[in-house]
């Protein structure tokens, strides 16, 4: 990590290793005489070849390797996959099993936002260099956010058979659905999830945010009925409003020099941003009235347009999640049975859900037994590159006169507003402040 | 007591952790129904933290980079010292093994016995198997192991 300055009108900065992030990048920003020149968000992770893998499997087989694509989000590959496949041989999954999908996208999100809230963005606001310093001086806060993500694994490994990577989760539904009895259980751990993430929320408001709001196209998936998470059409701010299967005619994604990750951007418009903040921005109205509330409460209207608040919409999100999943388990009966027998045909199938970084898209070819011909899959991450880069070059911009460290530091946070999640986008991040 | 390896099959000597694992399934460990319980693990940290909860003695295992021979096994008794975070920062992993161990100690949730064996590797590439000399050192470190735990086995009394 290095800033550099020669004289009053240039400057570099240099993160060669972004801490706190999944996986491996760096960061280069280079002013010349006070003007923003170059903006990189470097990823230089092995692209990872998922797609190729995937040429030749059963199309059953798609949910277990797609979910090795992330430990963090492996729910969100498996129901993209079975979803898509469902959609190409004809079948649509409802009622209790869609419910316990839900509900186990409810965990992942939980135990996601968690980590991300507590132990990766909440040190870059009280100043340490990470969650270890942090809990030093402030255990219950650490201790808090480790429980919580502790209730996401719960409803993680008791849906999906383990935490990481479950098994339980395949094409048409689970293997096994659990009991009424076995979910019980998690009810009393979600209603103190429930509570524990109303007094995240309250603590989060009190934290100092820097006066950024900027202008953005907000991309997510809108169910008539739901803050959606598992399926419903892809709508922006900007007029966008799609089926899945028409998402291609309006992005393009392209190589750059800097990464090894595809960068995307709406053909019409340019960059665009998925994930919390767009889910919030766009579908405010659908999140619980609980939820809805609590956000008012501190101050966070319907519409949030500074990134660097994205650690409260994470915590909205965290109660809507325990919210959802209480209301779930309690109108529980147990789906039997607990998959929909699927048969193979020959045909192209689309599949996108709401992880907890944004939208992940999916596209597959199989042919009349079940042979996947071609995959496409479109990570959320690889799609806020562009206007990660962008927050960066406006903020930049707007805070040059800032001290060099505190100019570096909010550089780098401004990446972690994003969560972003190297490993699954091809899979790297290290700052690089230029003002020579 | 739990004996935890970390890592992954997939991406070549990370994949140790897990082969000391396995050769100690079949290895004569401290009799007493359930004395000892093997755990894989990924490595992610609040996951390590709530593995290790409850348990008396806790052995991790995971490879490391520490500029040393590939096959170089390092012993660390995590009670009396700092764990050197450059040792297991190949993981991907934004909150990993060194993380959850210091994150432990601060919050004063350390198990009472912590032994942390790190085993140099040379290759992380994709794909399955271990280098020769980290495939080596599987059979020492196991050995090691079974040693410790015989040590800090107390026979249930009658």
């Amino acid at each position: 990590m290095s800033t550099k300055s020669n004289g009053t009108h240039s400057k570099t900065i240099k993160v060669n290793y972004l801490a706190r992030v999944e996986g491996e990048g760096a960061l280069y920003v280079k002013v010349r005489d006070d003007a923003v020149e170059e903006v990189k968000l470097k990823i230089f992770e092995p692209p990872r070849f998922f797609e190729s893998f995937l040429r030749g499997r059963d199309f059953t087989e798609a949910p277990d390797i797609t979910a090795r694509i992330c430990g963090i989000c492996p729910i969100a590959y498996q129901m993209g996959a079975s979803h898509a496949m469902e959609d190409a041989c004809g079948v649509t999954v409802n009622g209790g099993i869609r419910d316990l999908r839900h509900l186990i996208y409810c965990g992942e999100w939980l135990e996601s936002h968690a980590l991300h809230v507590f132990m990766l963005h909440a040190p870059d606001f009280l100043g340490y260099q990470g969650a270890v310093e942090m809990a030093q001086d402030h255990p219950d806060i650490v201790k808090r956010g480790l429980e919580l993500k502790k209730v996401g694994n719960e409803v993680m490994a008791l849906l999906g058979g383990r935490e990481v990577h479950p098994i339980n989760p395949r094409v048409g539904g689970f293997y096994r659905a659990p009991t009424r009895r076995e979910l019980d259980g998690l009810a009393e751990r979600l209603a103190w999830g429930r509570d524990a993430a109303l007094e995240t929320l309250q603590f989060t408001a009190t934290l100092d945010f820097p006066d950024f709001e900027q202008d953005y196209e907000f991309v997510a998936l809108r169910h008539p009925d739901e803050y959606a998470i598992l399926d419903g059409r892809l709508v922006s701010n900007r007029g966008l409003d799609v089926p899945l299967d028409e998402f291609l005619d309006h992005i393009y994604e392209e190589h750059v020099e800097h990464s090894t990750s595809l960068h995307a951007a709406m053909k019409a418009r340019g960059p665009y941003m998925v994930g919390p903040m767009a889910r919030y921005n766009l579908n405010f109205e659908q999140l619980t009235p609980l939820s809805q509330e609590a956000a008012h409460d501190v101050g966070l209207g319907p519409t949030c347009l500074n990134p660097y608040k994205s650690i409260m919409v994470r915590t909205v999100e965290m109660i809507h999640a325990c919210d959802v999943a209480l209301d779930l388990i309690d109108r529980y009966e147990r789906p039997d049975p607990s998959y929909i027998e699927v048969t193979p045909r020959a045909g192209v199938g689309y599949g996108c859900t709401e992880a907890p970084r944004g939208i992940c898209w999916h596209r597959y070819s199989i042919d009349d037994n079940g042979i996947i011909l071609d995959a496409r899959i479109i990570p959320p991450t690889s799609q806020n590159q562009k206007v990660m880069e962008q927050d960066l070059w406006h903020f930049v911009e707007k805070f040059m006169d800032l001290p060099e460290d505190d100019l570096q530091w909010k550089c780098e946070q401004g990446i972690r507003n994003y969560d972003p999640c190297i490993s699954c986008s091809c899979h790297f991040l290290d700052l690089h402040l230029d003002r020579a | 007591m739990i004996v935890i390896g970390v890592g992954n099959e997939l991406r070549g000597d990370d994949g140790v952790g897990l082969a000391v694992l396995r050769t100690l399934r079949d290895r004569d460990l401290p009799a007493g129904g359930d004395a000892v319980t093997l755990r894989e693990a990924t490595g992610e940290g609040a996951t390590l933290m709530e593995t290790w909860q409850g348990a008396d003695v806790a052995i991790l295992i995971d490879a490391v980079r520490a500029d040393g021979d590939p096959g170089t096994v390092y012993r660390f008794d995590a009670r009396e010292q700092t764990l050197p975070s450059q040792f297991f920062n190949y993981s991907t992993h934004a909150f990993s093994v060194a993380e959850a161990v210091e994150l432990a100690r601060a919050l004063g949730q350390l198990p009472p016995h912590l032994l942390v064996y790190g085993i140099e590797g040379s290759d992380y590439d994709t794909g399955a198997g271990l280098s020769a000399p980290v495939e080596g050192s599987v059979e020492t470190v196991a050995d090691q192991i079974l040693d410790d735990l015989h040590r800090y086995h107390q026979p249930p009394t009658r």
